[in-house]
């Protein structure tokens, strides 16, 4: 140019010099929440983080983020109870994601492509005995090793596994995928010792040198009723069928049979009793909306033609019938008897109406605290009333699933640790909890739930091949890519893209935003427009 | 080259000459000849790189021309009296922008009522535009101010009014002398703007500017204006050096010497007033005649040194401020402010009434014998005219003759 | 593998996602974007018309490759973006006054057709004239009129926020029913805007047949970049109307723009729509269809119909006008229509009270 006009023409972006920020009364901030499936975890999995890289296709990212917290994914994508899934936001919109589908599918990956843990860096010269090689020791074991102490696993069974092996059916839970799982455990260093049972504890620490223990028994052994029954009448437990199944593939019984129950493990063994060409009828005390039983093996076992007597108790076990009496249920939901009886032709039953922990040796540690079979341990360090003694599992908590066994074998891990330096352990403070309120569901797609592919319920109920297919990697990338990320940044750069003022700076792929707070007004168009809700507008410092 | 031709068409032939790159125009009358014709060359091929523009308004003409020269082209529209109103927005924003459009105002009464021929009110009603405006005597003057007005515009900033009497000139056929493209292109270079809107050096143009910046904002453009005083004595001597011809200037004096009355004049009755002053002459009487070109930037102190110590001067007015007086006579007083002249304004030829010789001839009489007694005097009236309403009406009845201002104060205050 | 799967968690509803290919993403969600409009403006906080201009004209920066050259008519977004000392345009940009951004914008049109022929250049920039409705329904009618009309080659977006907002929220013939303005108040028998106003300027330019004319909001960034794209592979007069809430006018939270822009299009008060030639070529049809009572609650400027004391007969006639929308544009998904569509007003007009 050759002279420009004074005033009257100005300079292309000299607006910069003016710092709107000044005007703000309030300040976005980028806020990062807890979401509700990672909270529910009981095995504590980051699982926003770990769908995060699967919808990338980053399997082993994934898979990594995954067994931070649990090194045993291909297995609870088959087993566990998802209640993740029922607390995830999804839901609110079309379905929650399908997080256990989508931790199966890592799980097998994984073990397609031998993906192994890394080798400890260094040895401590630290040394762990752990009673147990159920999930909950395991998964301690697996903890213990990455900080690079010694561990050795008692383990009282054959094999390895604890419930995993010996109470979950081979249809749910293939064994060369628990094998392969556990295998992997060991190949970092931790010692396994099978077929025995440790009877004094305190003699075992102190003639092995162990500098901590964990109590990781399980709950093995099954709760007894008092049925009267004639000579002949044979009355089983559900562990014993279950593990005799295991052991032996198969179990002698009677074709008629009353599996008596209404949780999982009756379900376990009535599915399983099918397969082997019993005809299992399940008895429970109360109806199927107060069955403690999963919804969707309840299900498959009604599907494979599996009958259930509702509201029912046995009264009495005779020669080749029961005498059932009718239970009603009371304002509170609970059974009560009505008086009426009535005959059920079976040959013989099993219990399956609860297990319990074999406090046997347990109960010879002087000084440790036990309530009802349940050993007493501190919420925070998970040692019991004895010090250096730790426990985790179903021998040391009611709320006795997989998950919240290697939940609480992690968390002990990670306590006694912190006890082997010579600090105190304390869990991580959980922040604010990702809520659908906060969120703006208008921009999240329509995208239904993926259908694992089930196996015919007939062609099923006569072999013990697994159930329930995986997903296809189209169909978990899929089901991974519908995760909402609760409250945390999935780089939708909507934030960027919504400011009047351009005032959000986007520092790059992977790398996130920042606010530019030289020029941001503070109206809060981001926070409002961020579909997962982790901007929150909080009063400017004035 | 020496044509024949008529007035509008002259001026299209030069505008066509200065090559712009867009003409706009919507059609008033007495404009619509010249840019019809610069259309026909435009269509023809004869005008080349030239955008023609036929808009629905002249406000819209205004703006074009506006992102026209904005954009960088030589732009140049036409228009006249009602026109002009409407686009009164747009050209305070065009001077405001520094834009040197070149614009023909064929000078035309103002309605209502409305009037279709020629005065001043148009132009000089917009004489505090911030535009220059330049008077031409005669068509020849027309076609070479035009071309001036160009490079004036171009040179200083500030576009141009070129202000040619409507059907007078515009109207009439008249030999004239159209210069070569080659001379035009020698004078005229390809238009090099201070600052234009373009894709590799962007601009903001037309910012607000608040009270901290405006004043020295528009002191910048009275600079531009005591600037083009200079710029349009400098064109002026290129021009006729290179054309021989006689047009432009901010004044031309005709018989001034020894005068003792001077007539100012704005226009074409320039001409009608030489031939009388030549037949005065030779009564013995001795008139000036001081063609006004520059009304805007007025030239106050060339206009005082062509009075000099003539100690009378007639202000012939085609046009006043209803509620005052003249327009051009203070701008007279205030160029021979403390000399001792008296100068006073005489109006007529309003809405096209013709100025003939004789109107001439009875200024000089009566000013020279005194009989303008007042400032502000109306010459040719028609008082049948105006006694067939005032005495029907009021009862008020006017003489023949002359009409000064205490007459019409007087006239209401029976 | 992944190229097939078409769902995201977000899909083309963000602005961005990091798991779409750069290309499918809005041009907003790139690092060099233009930014034409750049920070530091006077906008008020959430301005709707600051995120529609940058947003429309990031999008013909992208479509010429940096060639565009700006008109702007006096208002809101001149007056926030230039005043001295400051200007936040990046590219070249004029304005001149309140009603002739359209003749503007075809002298700069001609101008740059002009120089670029003398100058060998094959493409001339491309000139974008802009204003509110304000300048453009109204007072700058007439030359928008003739821009069209001679099918001058410029691009002509109003930014609609439905008043006249930087003097102070007085009505234009854009103004809905019922809305309170500064000059139609919410007091005496009719409060509000008067029915049987307006005007619908979109169907206005379909009328003059030019190449292409579309309607847009800030809410659907996606749909409103296409449609300045497209605009800017045809050459002649286009004309964009983009739906641009004003927190201040409109009585809305400063966080609630796009909101309210998204209501506007789902509750069918706003048809969103594309047309070339003088035929509507396509609609952007409701995804989640609202009604209107839940958008006029997010705004004061029609409080008085969201309250105890709220005339349920004027909440019905908007209603009744959004489902006209929808008729006469086919807006839900089943929706086909075969009649040209009519200026609501029409049938506005046609109600008796």
């Amino acid at each position: 140019m050759k002279k420009k006009a004074f005033a009257v023409t100005l300079d292309p972006a000299t607006s910069l010099s003016n710092h709107t920020g000044s005007w703000r009364t309030l300040r976005p901030v980028n806020v990062f929440k807890l979401p509700p499936c990672n909270n529910q975890c009981p095995a504590g999995e980051n699982i926003q983080q770990w769908l995060y890289y699967a919808g990338e296709g980053d399997y082993e990212h994934a898979w990594r983020v995954l067994t931070e917290e649990n090194p045993l994914p291909a297995c609870m994508g088959r087993v566990c109870y998802h209640t993740c899934e029922g607390k995830c936001n999804r839901g609110f919109l079309d379905e929650s994601v399908g997080i256990n589908s989508v931790e199966r599918f890592l799980g097998d990956y994984a073990l397609e492509h031998n993906l192994g843990f890394k080798m400890p860096s260094r040895e401590t010269g630290k040394k762990v005995l752990i009673i147990g090689s159920g999930p909950a020791g395991l998964s301690a074991a697996y903890q213990l090793r990455r900080f690079g102490h010694k561990v050795h696993i008692v383990e009282m069974g054959q094999e390895p596994g604890g419930m995993m092996r010996y109470g979950i059916p081979v249809y749910r839970l293939p064994r060369n995928i628990l094998d392969a799982e556990i295998k992997r455990i060991t190949d970092m260093g931790v010692e396994i010792e099978c077929g025995r049972k440790v009877e004094n504890i305190e003699a075992e620490k102190k003639s092995g040198n162990y500098d901590a223990v964990i109590l990781c028994l399980g709950a093995s052994i099954s709760t007894n009723v008092d049925i009267p029954q004639g000579d002949t009448t044979s009355i089983l437990n559900a562990l014993n069928v279950l593990g005799e199944i295991e052991t032996r593939g198969d179990i002698q019984i009677a074709r008629r049979v009353a599996v008596y129950g209404g949780g999982n493990t009756a379900v376990d063994v009535a599915r399983s009793l099918r397969r082997i060409g019993a005809e299992p009828i399940i008895v429970y005390r109360r109806n199927r909306d107060k069955m403690p039983a999963n919804e969707e093996e309840m299900d498959a076992a009604i599907e494979e033609g599996i009958q259930v007597k509702w509201l029912s108790t046995i009264a009495e076990a005779r020669k080749d019938s029961l005498k059932i009496e009718k239970m009603v249920l009371d304002e509170n939901g609970k059974p009560k008897p009505t008086g009426e009886y009535e005959e059920l032709p079976a040959d013989a039953v099993v219990l399956a109406i609860g297990q319990n922990v074999d406090t046997s040796v347990i109960s010879k540690i002087s000084g440790l605290n036990m309530e009802k079979d349940s050993v007493v341990i501190d919420n925070e360090t998970m040692m019991t009333s004895v010090d250096g003694i730790f426990a985790a599992g179903d021998c040391a908590s009611t709320d006795r699933t997989v998950t919240r066994a290697i939940g609480m074998g992690k968390h002990a891990a990670r306590s006694v640790n912190a006890y082997l330096n010579g600090r105190a352990y304390k869990k991580a403070e959980k922040h604010e909890i990702a809520k659908f309120e906060d969120m703006h569901p208008w921009y999240y797609t329509d995208a239904p739930k993926q259908i694992r592919e089930e196996l015919e319920a007939a062609r099923r109920c006569g072999t013990f091949d697994e159930v329930q297919k995986g997903l296809t990697e189209e169909n978990a990338v899929f089901e991974a890519r519908r995760c909402l990320s609760c409250g945390n940044c999935m780089e939708c750069d909507n934030c960027y893209g919504v400011c009047p003022d351009s005032a959000i700076i986007k520092l790059g792929a992977g790398k996130g935003y920042e606010f530019n707070y030289d020029y941001c007004k503070g109206c809060g168009v981001c926070a409002q427009e961020c579909p997962c809700g982790h901007i929150k507008m909080v009063p400017e410092q004035i | 080259m020496l044509k024949q031709i008529e007035g509008s068409l002259g001026v299209a032939e030069a505008v066509a000459l200065c090559r712009p790159g867009v003409v706009c125009a919507y059609p008033i009358s007495p404009q619509t000849h010249i840019v019809e014709n610069v259309g026909k060359f435009v269509k023809t091929g004869t005008l080349k790189d030239c955008d023609f523009l036929n808009v629905e308004s002249e406000f819209s003409a205004m703006s074009v021309a506006i992102g026209s020269s904005a954009g960088g082209a030589r732009t140049y529209t036409a228009t006249a009296s009602q026109g002009l109103l409407f686009m009164v927005e747009g050209i305070y924003s065009a001077s405001g922008l520094g834009l040197p459009i070149v614009m023909t105002v064929a000078s035309r009464a103002i309605g209502g009522p409305i009037n279709i021929w020629n005065d001043h009110s148009d132009s000089l009603s917009q004489r505090d535009s911030g535009w220059l405006q330049l008077f031409c005597e005669s068509n020849q003057d027309a076609v070479d101010t035009h071309i001036m007005a160009f490079k004036i515009a171009e040179t200083v900033g500030l576009p141009v009014m070129v202000c040619m009497d409507g059907f007078v000139l515009t109207h009439a056929f008249e030999r004239l002398d159209i210069p070569s493209q080659e001379v035009v292109d020698k004078f005229l270079k390809e238009y090099e703007p201070n600052e234009y809107l373009n894709t590799s050096e962007p601009i903001s143009m037309g910012a607000m500017v608040g009270p901290e910046a405006f004043t020295e904002v528009r002191i910048l453009q009275q600079r531009k204006m005591a600037r083009a005083l200079k710029v349009i004595e400098d064109v002026t001597k290129e021009y006729r050096e290179l054309t021989g011809s006689k047009s432009g200037g901010l004044l031309d004096c005709y018989n001034c010497e020894n005068a003792d009355l001077k007539l100012i004049i704005l226009g074409s009755s320039v001409g009608t007033a030489k031939d009388e002053i030549d037949r005065l002459k030779k009564e013995g009487i001795n008139v000036g005649i001081i063609s006004l070109k520059s009304f805007r930037p007025f030239p106050y102190a060339k206009l005082a040194e062509a009075i000099g110590d003539t100690k009378q001067v007639i202000c012939l007015e085609r046009a006043f401020s209803f509620g005052g007086r003249g327009i051009i006579c203070p701008e007279v007083k205030r160029a021979m402010e403390g000399k001792n002249c008296d100068i006073k304004t005489v109006v007529a030829g309003l809405g096209g009434r013709a100025i003939y010789g004789t109107t001439i001839n009875g200024i000089v009489k009566n000013a020279l014998d005194g009989k303008f007694t007042e400032e502000f005097t109306f010459f040719d009236v028609d008082a049948s005219v105006l006694n067939s309403y005032t005495q029907k009406t009021e009862g008020v009845s006017f003489p023949n003759g002359p009409i000064c201002q205490s007459q019409i104060d007087n006239s209401v205050n029976m | 593998m992944l190229e097939k799967i078409k769902f995201y968690q977000t899909g083309s509803n963000t602005v961005g996602n990091r798991m779409l290919n750069p290309a499918m993403r809005t041009i907003q969600a790139s690092e060099d974007r233009p930014n034409s409009l750049i920070s530091g403006h006077r906008a008020c906080q959430g301005c709707g018309e600051a995120l529609g201009a940058r947003y429309a004209i990031d999008a013909a920066m992208k479509a010429t490759n940096g060639q565009i050259m700006l008109v702007n008519a006096t208002g809101c977004l001149e007056v926030f973006s230039t005043p001295y000392p400051e200007s936040a345009w990046q590219i070249p940009w004029i304005h001149s006054l309140f009603g002739n951004a359209a003749s503007v914008g075809s002298g700069l049109a001609a101008a740059a057709r002009i120089l670029a022929k003398k100058h060998g250049q094959e493409n001339a920039p491309r000139i974008i004239a802009q204003g509110g409705d304000g300048g453009t329904t109204d007072i700058g009618f007439g030359p928008l009129s003739g821009m069209f009309e001679r099918n001058d080659d410029v691009l002509y977006i109003c930014y609609d926020n439905e008043a006249y907002m930087n003097t102070g929220v007085q009505r234009s013939s854009a103004t809905p029913p019922a809305a309170r303005t500064a000059t139609t108040q919410l007091v005496g028998d009719a409060p509000g805007a008067d029915w049987g106003k307006g005007k619908d300027v979109p169907l206005i330019a379909m009328a003059h047949g030019i190449p292409y004319v579309a309607t847009a909001t800030v809410a659907d960034l996606r749909d409103l970049e296409n449609k300045v794209t497209k605009a800017m592979s045809f050459h002649g007069a286009r004309y964009i109307q983009i739906l641009v809430p004003c927190p201040l006018g409109w009585g809305l939270n400063s966080s609630s723009t796009v909101t309210a822009a998204r209501l506007a299009m789902e509750t069918g008060f706003f048809p969103v729509y594309e047309a070339e030639y003088g035929k509507v070529t396509s609609v952007r049809k409701i995804r989640q269809k609202q009604p209107v009572l839940n958008y006029l609650k997010l705004q004061r400027r029609y409080a008085h119909l969201t309250g105890k004391k709220a005339d349920p007969n004027v909440v019905a006639r908007l209603q009744a006008m959004c489902d006209q929308n929808i008729k006469n544009f086919g807006l839900l998904d089943d929706d086909n229509t075969e009649a040209a569509p009519v200026a609501i007003q029409a049938f506005e007009r046609n109600q008796s009270v």
